[in-house]
């Protein structure tokens, strides 16, 4: 048949381009990072001066990797940063939604705005300005509260991974809450009729009505919350100069940025690659797969 | 449309669901010493949001020694105009040169991934075919890899092919947009009727004519949404640039103000171009964003998933 023909064809033509520039730039890399991390450097001659070729390696990138102490420390790091970053973002995300969203609330497009708008700055621009109010000297954070007898330190071993939670939440908080909100908006408002017709309050209203209806954007915002905490990258790398609590292994990704592009250790910087690549399908699968479970007893 | 709440997409709202909203009956009902703890609330949290924009926008105006020497939240003898002109000038004015390398990127690469998810997306939902569903789970999974653990091995890629280090190596990852595809096919099996497009062929339209006359109208809001996220997500991307880029030429917005400001120890002056810099490149972006703030309803972004 001509029209089954033709309509096979256009779907080709629709899906094609996409699928070919997918392949190219999203599996190619992958099977090419997991291809670079099983093999090495070997260098011949005296002193490795007769030239270098890459060699079958085995696993021992992957050996290597996981039994650098600076490397595990990387990622058990990122890990606990992601244990407090992720409930708290979607904490705040959360409630300001449903604050935006309440009766009570006044001027809403002009708080939404203020919210949102850190979305438009780049990480490392947000970084940038949020290292200035850090150090002592110039912010006038510290400033005022050295004024009132406290010692600010923001940038010292013990809270620069706190102070980076805080750009990281003032940058995407707001775009968080607003994919809650767009939910919350696609709620039919009879529902609320209804619940206010059976007597609930607005405590009630948002524990029984809206709460269980946003639930998909809150997995969405959780699932990207997590793959995003843990590939933290340009706030420690900003963050570097005024801070000596930050080494070049402070998070997965600076350590793997450091061996493939100062160390020119490719091989092992795609051995560090594969690995969180690894652990953020591991968490963002697994979080979905929890919540998939917990829909289907409900 | 029960299967915008099923899936995990609050997303893009097709025009058939429901947009009705009574607040006035509610408001009434609120008592006012419940009211002002709330905008209160907000307020406190607006302000917190809005501290590092007011900083930039007082430090923009200070002079190398004020930045440093004078309190962070007021004004010190304001050189704004001559702060922006030496960000313009300095260095045979890069500062413009990576501005329109930002735009450019970002554009060209948002216009060109959004073109590609919204056919790839109309495709997955007006069309019946038998590998459809595996590759459209084949596609989603691409949502959950990290970005970054994508750019290093296309540096090495890129570099065997020389293509490392030019406009291409970072416009070409940017224009795959998985998360779009998904976005369209479910708004372009809510919004497209087959009856429409069973109509059209019947009047002798082609299937890509019915796409580009018919299908990419009615996805318009759609398509303005996701164009918006991608643009930002690049332009916000900082990763890819650093690990393809090493000429200054080629430099988006973000990679030349760190460059300035990692060498601003050794030259001090660029701690107030780095300022300056930041404050043209954020304020325009700021306004942007307020002024499309209706076009933002949906979405997710590329900024958290390419870092």
């Amino acid at each position: 048949m001509t029209t089954r023909s033709t309509r096979r064809r256009a779907v080709a033509g629709f899906l094609m381009p996409f699928l070919l520039l997918y392949a190219a730039f999203f599996i190619l890399p992958i099977g090419y990072a997991v291809y670079q991390s099983l093999l090495k450097t070997e260098r011949s001659g005296p002193l490795g001066l007769g030239g270098s070729h890459r060699v079958f390696a085995g696993l021992s990138n992957y050996t290597t990797a996981l039994t650098d102490p600076g490397f595990v420390d990387s990622i058990l790091r990122v890990l606990g940063f992601a244990l407090v970053q992720v409930p708290l973002m979607i904490a705040l995300a959360t409630a300001l939604a449903l604050l935006l969203d309440s009766a009570s609330a006044w001027g809403v497009p002009l708080f939404r705005g203020a919210y949102f708008l850190p979305y438009g700055v780049p990480g490392v621009i947000a970084s940038i300005l949020w290292g200035f109010l850090y150090v002592p000297g110039v912010s006038p954070i510290v400033d005022i509260l050295g004024k009132t007898g406290i010692r600010a330190d923001f940038l010292g071993s013990g809270t620069v991974l706190w102070s980076v939670a805080n750009i990281v939440t003032w940058e995407f908080a707001g775009y968080n809450m607003l994919v809650v909100v767009a939910q919350l908006k696609a709620i039919d408002t009879d529902l609320y009729e209804a619940a206010r017709i059976d007597g609930a309050n607005a405590w009630q209203v948002v524990r029984h009505v809206k709460l269980p209806l946003i639930r998909p954007a809150i997995v969405l915002t959780t699932v990207f919350t997590i793959i995003g905490s843990l590939q933290l990258f340009a706030e420690p790398l900003v963050l570097r100069p005024i801070s000596t609590a930050i080494s070049t292994s402070y998070t997965p990704n600076l350590a793997a940025y450091t061996q493939a592009f100062v160390n020119n250790n490719y091989g092992l910087a795609a051995a560090q690659a594969v690995i969180l690549a690894f652990v953020a399908c591991v968490f963002s699968f697994g979080f979905l797969r929890l919540t998939g479970q917990k829909g289907d007893k409900r | 449309m029960t299967t915008l709440t099923d899936k995990p997409a609050p997303a893009v709202r097709p025009p058939s669901a429901p947009r009705a909203r009574r607040r006035t009956r509610a408001a009434q009902q609120s008592p006012l010493g419940w009211r002002i703890v709330v905008v209160g609330l907000l307020t406190v949290v607006a302000l917190y949001f809005l501290l590092p924009v007011y900083w930039l926008i007082v430090a923009a105006t200070k002079s190398t020694g004020d930045l440093f020497g004078s309190f962070g939240l007021w004004f010190s003898r304001p050189q704004l105009w001559e702060n922006l002109r030496n960000v313009l000038t300095y260095d045979g004015s890069i500062y413009l040169r990576w501005t329109l390398n930002s735009i450019l990127y970002a554009g060209a690469g948002a216009a060109i991934a959004t073109l590609l998810a919204a056919m790839a997306g109309y495709a997955m939902a007006k069309y019946e075919f038998r590998s459809r569903e595996p590759v459209f789970n084949v596609i989603l999974a691409g949502v959950l890899i990290p970005g970054t653990a994508l750019a290093l091995p296309l540096f090495l890629l890129f570099s065997e092919l020389g293509l490392a280090n030019t406009y291409l190596a970072v416009l070409l990852p940017s224009i795959v947009n998985p998360f779009g595809v998904y976005l369209c096919r479910i708004y372009a099996a809510a919004a497209v009727p087959d009856s429409l497009m069973e109509a059209a062929r019947i009047d002798g339209a082609g299937e890509a004519r019915i796409f580009t006359s018919l299908a990419l109208r009615i996805m318009a809001p759609a398509l303005v949404t996701i164009f918006l996220f991608q643009f930002v997500g690049i332009w916000n991307n900082y990763f890819l640039p650093l690990v393809m880029l090493s000429d200054p030429k080629l430099y988006p917005i973000t990679l030349g103000l760190t460059s300035w400001q990692s060498f601003a120890d050794r030259q001090p002056d660029l701690y107030q171009l780095t300022v300056g810099g930041a404050f043209l490149s954020v304020i325009p972006l700021m306004v942007a964003i307020l002024v499309l703030q209706r076009f933002w309803r949906s979405g997710l972004t590329e900024g958290s998933l390419k870092g």
